[in-house]
């Protein structure tokens, strides 16, 4: 893969080729009800037991909007700057599937939600902005199980009706590397907004992935759609399948076809899926069932109101308050670990130490230990303390870790710790020089080479002083006395 | 605005509803008829004219985000042609 | 001595409060009468225990000196397109046949909460899709009419709520649901000298009433005449959250404020309902109506409702569109009919199921709904229709600036004999004229009975009101009912 600096090339037989990428992101809206129906939307439940009369496309059913889900897709807008259309409408589209009861989903083609917005990524040492185009809400389709039986499909609705944000970014990425951090990016912010959970596992967020090449500088190529891509990794292994295939098409004198494809993960390609419909003529149309939805003023303030401080802004306020730029990336990735990082500065933690704390030793043993911040055994409140026991001269940063150890398994607070288990430094000159004195008596040898110039040998004194004081022993104070009583 | 087989058959395709030839050359000229009736709708000048999104003036309603259904297998499934385990069933699919 | 099945929803349920009669002789009586009027094939299912046992409740209340319901002791006739709990509901299609709700529709729940009684669930035009009930899987409704020519011809009872106009009109049932997207409640109410109001969009609930055309359907009452109306449509009426284009608004109290003086009021005229080749007597009734109300107080205005000719293609553009969608979900997959031939998969049982499920007139619907939103031709044909429809629902504002309802026509002629009209859609189609333009406004509109023709067959007239305005509508109609002095019924040939 090339880095920031040289672009995304695909080489092929006449030339390097581009590729251009669009994504449009599904993403299950985090609320109680789903969009259209009082059924609740808790992924994992048997089957059809999530299902309402409406749901399940029964009839004389009809469909009435949650306002919960209209106001998370607000919100979301509103975390991309993007303009926010205070009328917008439903439309059905229309086609034939076992996982779609009514026959047509209530989708917005014409008037969507939340209109133009932009979200910015990082690509190694590069900024780019990659334009969203619009975000709107549609219901989720059921679930389709074809391994259960050999004739048989079966079917499970409960996923029907669960609402969706569809957010549909422009045709602005260039490469894998560029993809994957919009959809890193996207992932944080709405998780940071609280609209989506992002579990592409579950399949709470999902990527349709359009791709096309063409020479540089040359107009778009026909792009195809590689449907419901749930990873960031196989979305960026699609699209250099895709691209690598389509420039092989076009140099043998082919043609790439618009349309859609499925990504295989074990194989890591794309094949074409078999459809013998019509070249999908939905037949949209304003649902007859609703209204247009209108958003009033107090409606948007509580949404605008209710967004906490987004990644990028809390990126720069860290930076300001002296962490680095790459702690501060690190720590606002994800929102918990920046919620946690939040709770350890309120409790009084000096920032720029706090920061390096955390991205090495808090991340390095949650990683260790195989658990999420989440499920920390230490608080922020308790790092705090331990933090400040080090700058008070109480710890060494070698105590520190020891404590830390100690925290980790037993989930009790620094002081208690260290009281408990006598872990002070210790600064007392008198007992250090004590040590000093008996340690240069019990090594004369190395003191007399120390002294005929083999300077490397102050390591050895300064061992073992620490040795003899378990450990215990303020470096610092160490070094001055030892470095007094050797003259 | 006449319609050939062709096109009534495209059109009963995205209906699913299978047709006859005979149907269908039966339904072509029906259709026909039919559309070449509502074309007199183009004479109508529009110009400034916003389709009708509602029909008496209203306001859509929005429902607060609560659990209220749901947990109805049974009557999910009472009516189902074919049902195992929880599950509508239907012909396999390949995808 | 008046027979109990001679009486309409307001004598029968004073009676029974009076105590002239229990509410259980009533339904027995209706109950028989329904079992004698198979001929008539009004009736797809008849629920007699249901008629019963809201009897004997009314009964008990009573007997326990309470507070009657609105509708207590009063059994109905349930067009067939209401889903009704633990009662088969088909639309009159093969494609339902068998499927039995797990609900209860919200009209006809309200109508249960006021006390009455179901007789039947009562044939239709499959889907409402239909002006004769010409279209029905379970066979046609024969009106109980017939022309005074000796001749006999089987007539249509009008359509789609062809089993609810005829129930009525046999003295089968004292008052029957009906719906009305294009002039399904009006015209078999003009067709057998009923009275039927279609109420302004949103009055009654659509949740539980089986989708024909969104934006158009709404339920009203069929009885025999306008304080029957009242009656019904105050209980069927009233908001309801599960459905988001109901009004929220309360239910006048319509049978209270019944007043068949016009002093004050002015009636529009609209020119354009006097159509090329309307039959003389047409005519001759809509201006017999015209003296009537004049009689009754109001001021005569000539007014203009100039697209009206367009209002039966643009329906015939929106209601199909709509039918189209909405009947996607019968697909053999969660209920009704499953047509799935041996090694046929998902796409070739829809086509299969839909195919042996809908029948022509439905499926000549589906297509022309779905030739119409198809890509190429959505903006020639949907958006332009919609615009259109904004014209026409502009017209009728405008003539309100200069009067207060409408006098028209309901229909361009009497019953026809059935099978007569059912060689060309098109000539089908044509029945509608007059009704149809207050549907796509949404307007409240009503049939009354105003005379006989030469053939002894009921000819309506229609008054059309404001929005919300269903008061002046029935006052209105309640003026000619007084005047027009309509007692004619039909004699039983069953």
């Amino acid at each position: 893969m090339a880095d920031a600096s040289t672009p995304f090339r695909i080489k092929g037989a006449t030339g390097d080729w581009e590729v251009v990428i669009g994504l449009e992101v599904h993403a299950q809206v985090t609320s109680n009800a789903k969009l259209f129906s009082g059924a609740a939307t808790t992924f994992g439940a048997e089957p059809n037991t999530q299902v309402s009369l409406v749901d399940a496309a029964m009839p004389g059913m009809l469909p009435v909007p949650n306002r919960e889900c209209i106001r998370q897709a607000v919100r979301t807008g509103m975390a991309i700057d993007a303009q926010i259309n205070k009328w917008s409408r439903f439309d059905r589209k229309n086609y034939f599937y076992a996982d779609l009861p009514q026959g047509y989903q209530i989708s917005q083609l014409y008037h969507p939600l939340v209109g133009e917005g932009a979200i910015e990524i990082e690509v190694g040492d590069d900024t780019k902005t990659i334009g969203v185009e619009r975000i709107h809400v549609e219901q989720d389709a059921g679930k389709l199980m074809h391994d259960q039986h050999p004739t048989r499909s079966y079917v499970d609705l409960n996923r029907s009706g669960v609402a969706l944000m569809e957010i549909v970014s422009r045709p602005d990425m260039r490469s894998p590397a560029e993809a994957g951090a919009y959809l890193t990016k996207l992932r944080s912010i709405l998780r940071y907004v609280g609209s989506c959970d992002g579990n592409m596992d579950q399949g709470s967020m999902r990527a349709d992935v359009n791709v096309s090449v063409r020479k540089p500088g040359e107009e778009f190529g026909t792009r195809t759609e590689t449907k419901n891509v749930n990873s960031i990794r196989f979305v960026m292994q699609a699209i250099e399948h895709e691209a690598a295939r389509q420039v092989e098409v076009i140099e043998a004198g082919g043609r790439i076809v618009q349309e859609t494809r499925l990504f295989n993960p074990d194989s890591g390609t794309t094949r074409s899926m078999r459809s013998k419909e019509d070249a999908h003529d939905y037949r949209y149309f304003p649902d007859p069932d609703l209204l247009p939805l209108e958003l009033d003023e107090a409606f948007l303030d509580e949404c605008r109101a209710s967004l906490p401080e987004l990644p990028d802004v809390k990126r720069a306020r860290y930076e300001g308050l002296g962490i680095t730029p790459y702690n501060a990336q690190v720590l606002t990735a994800e929102v918990e670990s920046a919620r946690w990082f939040d709770a350890l500065l309120d409790a009084g933690a000096k920032p720029a130490a706090a920061a390096n704390w955390v991205t090495s030793e808090l991340f390095g043993a949650l990683n260790r230990l195989g658990k999420s911040i989440g499920e920390s055994p230490v608080t922020p409140g308790q790092a705090a303390e331990l933090l400040a026991l080090v700058a008070d001269g109480t710890l060494s940063g070698s105590l520190a870790k020891q404590v830390f150890e100690a925290m980790l398994e037993t989930g009790d607070a620094p002081g208690k710790i260290v009281e408990e288990r006598g872990l002070k430094q210790t600064s007392d000159t008198g007992a250090i020089e004590a040590v000093i004195a008996e340690v240069l008596a019990k090594n004369p040898g190395q003191l007399e080479q120390y002294r005929g110039g083999k300077v490397a040998l102050f390591g050895f004194f300064v061992g073992q002083t620490m040795k003899a004081m378990g450990g215990k022993a303020n470096p610092a104070v160490v070094n001055d006395l030892l470095k007094k009583a050797l003259g | 605005m006449s319609v050939d087989t062709a096109t009534v058959r495209r059109i009963a395709g995205l209906a699913r509803i299978a047709i006859t030839d005979d149907e269908a050359a039966r339904l072509a000229p029906e259709l026909g008829n039919i559309l070449d009736w509502i074309e007199q709708l183009g004479e109508v000048d529009t110009a400034g004219v916003e389709p009708m999104t509602a029909v008496i003036p209203n306001h859509l309603r929005l429902r607060d985000d609560v659990v209220t259904d749901g947990g109805v297998r049974d009557k999910v499934l009472a009516n189902a042609p074919q049902a195992e385990h929880g599950f509508f069933t239907v012909p396999k699919v390949i995808e | 001595m008046t027979a109990l099945t001679d009486l309409g929803i307001a004598a029968i349920r004073n009676g029974v409060r009076d105590g002239d009669f229990s509410a259980r002789e009533v339904a027995e009586a209706f109950n028989a009468a329904v079992a004698a009027a198979r001929p008539l094939n009004a009736f797809l299912v008849e629920t007699p225990d249901h008629a019963l046992a809201a009897a004997d409740a009314a009964d008990q209340a009573r007997a326990a000196g309470e507070t009657l319901r609105p509708m207590a002791g009063v059994p109905i006739g349930m067009k067939d397109l209401f889903c009704t709990k633990g009662v088969p509901t088909t639309a009159a299609s093969h494609i339902l046949e068998g499927f039995t709700p797990e609900y209860e529709s919200t009209v006809s729940q309200n109508l249960w909460n006021a006390g009455a009684g179901m007789l039947g669930k009562l044939n239709l035009d499959q889907f409402a899709m239909g002006s004769s009930n010409e279209t029905s899987y379970f066979g046609d409704v024969i009106s109980p009419w017939r022309r005074n020519d000796g001749g006999n011809a089987p007539l249509a009872p009008g359509g789609s709520s062809g089993g609810s106009s005829s129930a009525v009109a046999a003295r089968i049932a004292p008052g029957a649901t009906g719906t009305d997207t294009g002039g399904s409640i009006r015209q078999p109410a003009a067709f057998v000298g009923i009275s039927g109001i279609k109420p302004t969009y949103g009055r009654c609930s659509r949740w539980g009433t089986i989708a024909f055309a969104s934006s158009l359907d709404q339920a009203g009452p069929m009885a025999r005449d306008v304080r029957d109306c009242a009656i019904m449509l105050e209980a069927m009426a009233g908001f309801d959250a599960k459905d988001a284009t109901s009004l929220d608004l309360p239910v006048p109290n319509w049978e209270g404020q019944l007043n068949a003086s016009l002093a004050g009021k002015r009636v529009g005229i609209p020119k354009e309902y006097r159509v090329d080749g309307m039959p003389a007597e047409i005519e001759a009734l809509w201006q017999q109506g015209i003296a009537w109300l004049k009689d009754a107080g109001a001021e005569i205005v000539d007014v203009s409702l100039p697209h009206t000719r367009y209002a039966l293609p643009a329906y015939y553009i929106i209601a199909p569109a709509e039918a189209s969608s909405n009947l996607a979900r019968y697909d053999g997959v969660r209920y009704g009919l499953r047509d799935l031939p041996d090694g046929a998969n998902l796409q070739e049982m829809y086509a299969r199921t839909r195919a042996e499920g809908f029948g022509d007139e439905v499926k000549r619907r589906i297509l022309i709904g779905t030739y119409v939103l198809s890509a190429g031709f959505y903006d020639a044909y949907y958006t332009q229709a919609q615009k259109v429809r904004t014209l026409i629902a502009r017209d009728f504002e405008r003539a309100w600036e200069v009067c207060d309802v409408l006098l028209t026509p309901t229909a361009p002629s009497a019953a026809f004999a059935l099978g007569e009209k059912s060689a060309d859609p098109l000539a089908m189609y044509l029945n509608d004229v007059f009704t149809v333009p207050s549907s796509l406004a949404g307007l409240p509109a009503m049939s009354v009975p105003g005379g006989v023709d030469a053939s002894g067959l009921p000819l309506g007239l229609q008054v059309i009101g404001k929005p919300l305005d269903e008061q002046g509508v029935l006052n209105a109609a309640l003026a000619i009912e007084e005047r027009a002095g309509f007692t004619a019924r039909p004699a039983k040939w069953w």
